[in-house]
């Protein structure tokens, strides 16, 4: 069941990736053996068994009292900022 | 010399102020400048801050303070936060970054006094079973620097194994520390899920990532991990459950250990590496322990349920890169879009876009049923196998890899072929099982590893088992030529 290069499009449009017209081959046929591969799953027999999303039994996401206990670091943190001002992440025109 | 020293005999000299720990920064860190560039193991070196540390640790010991850790160098893989330093995770999506932050582990080692010189090598936001993933080229190993190290801990075991550093730090989420230590002949740990934090350390595969060491021996590695693991409310799959004196426990009583020698890893694997395997059993039993036959039937779907949660659980933490607050940003975005998609396409590499992709598809409408669905069932049923293995046996042995150190180059355009390396290791990582992989010989002149998994918080167990073994074999003292 391979992948078809629209299929890889599709993907790469919902992932975010811009993948050029070079590398698009590639992807599709690494990505073909790949979901070939993982594809060997549909011959086990699952239909009694619980999906395990998690390795640990009983693990129950722990919850705090809702204090503010953070402090205000944002210069130190945006100094990676691609661009920031006023404290803000600036990006290319959203609202038309 | 200082570098072939058990970390036990460091720390006495230390203590005994025959050495201080600026002599053994400055002794790790000319061996990085004069052995590191045949290598590529070390891609950030942080001298000068190194030197800072050792002088304060000097002062610790100086003032009668004494701990295992107290003055020892050390190299974190690049994948753990460190404050004010780069943090790269191998990719160039993150050259620019640097972290506002110490992640947990680092601040638990920094808080023992061990000495950080550097960060190590890594395959790209730890994809990889190779160390050739990365942006700033692959690792060579130390034993043939025309193989590879492993990965994706690459850089680490490397450093280690040319003993670049006492210990180093990895991460492991399907293999990633254990193989690269097999691989170059070091000691390896992958603790229990939920053992040692994940806060700071960047997300690859978030129900499977955990962070350990690597070490000269199972001795050294318990000194570590006693440091290293403990409960941290800034994690939230973080247990709370008390930190046994893993280095008090070492030599607990091997007699009677029960060990399971699992029918799935001998199946197909090359006569030499199965031939040391089944040496090192033949150790374990002239020790007192007794070896049981135990079977994992659906240990076969490890790799293939791992290669849809591990992409799955991928594509969802990296999307947090985006070229917005951090990391690279493509030129002239023409709109948020474009943004995105620049960034992450230009910044990515192809290993970690495949796995983006492939775990995008996995999720997809239409799919996820038929997929991460179905693996998480099957995550179930692997995990239940080795539970019912543990009722019968204490812990498992078996192989580390299926074959030793591969040459460079000769994988790495068949994904599938690259994959099937974690067929022994991944299982522990879906089960969230501690897992241990210690020297166990030669084969053509490259190391082999011999791996033992044990059941949930059985590390005490493990290391002892291991440090028995090399208590009775030399396998794990053995070093490269060129690096000795």
């Amino acid at each position: 069941m391979s992948l078809t290069r629209q299929d890889v499009e599709k993907i790469a449009r919902l992932a975010r990736l811009s993948i050029t017209d070079a590398e698009m081959p590639v992807y599709v046929t690494s990505l073909s053996s790949i979901v070939d591969f993982v594809d060997e799953l549909s011959r086990v027999q699952t239909d009694d068994v619980e999906p395990m999303a998690h390795p640990l039994e009983g693990q129950r996401q722990r919850l705090r009292a809702d204090l503010v206990t953070a402090t205000d670091h944002h210069e130190k943190y945006q100094a990676n900022a691609p661009r920031v001002q006023a404290g803000l992440y600036v990006v290319p025109r959203v609202i038309e | 010399m200082l570098h072939t020293l058990s970390m036990g005999e460091l720390a006495r000299r230390l203590a005994a102020r025959e050495i201080s720990s600026v002599e053994l920064t400055r002794h790790f860190l000319a061996r990085i400048e004069r052995l590191n560039p045949s290598l590529n193991a070390v891609i950030t070196l942080t001298a000068d801050q190194a030197l800072e540390a050792a002088r304060e640790a000097d002062r610790r010991l100086a003032g009668g303070e004494r701990g295992r850790l107290l003055g020892i160098p050390l190299i974190h893989k690049d994948i753990f936060c460190t404050d004010g330093v780069r943090t790269s995770c191998g990719s160039r999506m993150l050259d620019n970054f640097i972290s506002p932050y110490d992640a947990t582990i680092v601040g638990k080692l920094k808080a023992a006094g061990a000495v950080m010189l550097g960060k190590s090598n890594m395959d790209e936001f730890a994809m990889g079973s190779s160390n050739e993933t990365s942006y700033y080229g692959p690792v060579k190993n130390p034993w043939d620097t025309t193989k590879v190290p492993g990965g994706s801990s690459g850089g680490s075991a490397a450093a280690s194994a040319a003993r670049l550093a006492p210990f180093t730090t990895g991460t492991d989420t399907g293999g990633s520390i254990r193989q690269p230590a097999a691989l170059t002949g070091v000691t390896g740990v992958k603790p229990t899920y939920g053992r040692v934090s994940r806060y700071g350390m960047i997300a690859f595969a978030s129900s499977l990532d955990q962070a350990g060491v690597l070490a000269r021996s199972a001795e050294d590695a318990a000194a570590v991990l006693e440091v290293m693991a403990g409960f941290d409310p800034k994690d939230s799959t973080s247990v709370d459950a008390p930190v046994p004196d893993y280095p008090a426990m070492l030599d607990a009583p091997l007699k009677g250990l029960k060990i399971g020698l699992l029918r799935e890893f001998f199946d197909g694997l090359e006569s030499r590496n199965a031939a040391l395997i089944r040496d090192a059993l033949k150790v374990y039993t002239s020790m007192g322990a007794e070896t049981v036959e135990v079977s994992l039937p659906h240990l076969p779907l490890s790799v293939p349920t791992y290669y849809v949660v591990a992409p799955a659980e991928c594509s969802s933490n990296l999307s947090r890169f985006d070229g917005v607050r951090f990391g690279y940003r493509c030129e002239q975005p023409k709109d948020l879009l474009d943004l995105y998609e620049r960034s992450r396409g230009e910044g990515f590499g192809a290993e970690v876009k495949r796995r983006i992709m492939t775990g995008t598809y996995v999720l997809s409408a239409g799919y996820f049923d038929a997929y991460y669905l179905k693996a998480q069932k099957a995550r179930r049923l692997i995990t239940d196998d080795f539970r019912a293995a543990f009722e019968k046996v204490d812990l498992v042995v078996g192989p580390t890899t299926p074959t030793p150190a591969f040459a460079i180059g000769a994988k790495i355009d068949d994904p599938v072929t690259m994959y099937l390396n974690d067929i022994y290791t991944i299982g522990a990582n879906l089960a969230g099982l501690p897992g241990i992989s210690a020297p166990c010989g030669f084969v053509d002149g490259l190391p082999v590893g011999m791996q033992l998994i044990g059941p949930h918080f059985s590390e005490a167990r493990l290391l002892s088992a291991a440090h028995h073994f090399q208590q009775a074999t030399d396998w794990h003292l053995k070093s490269p030529d060129g690096y000795s």
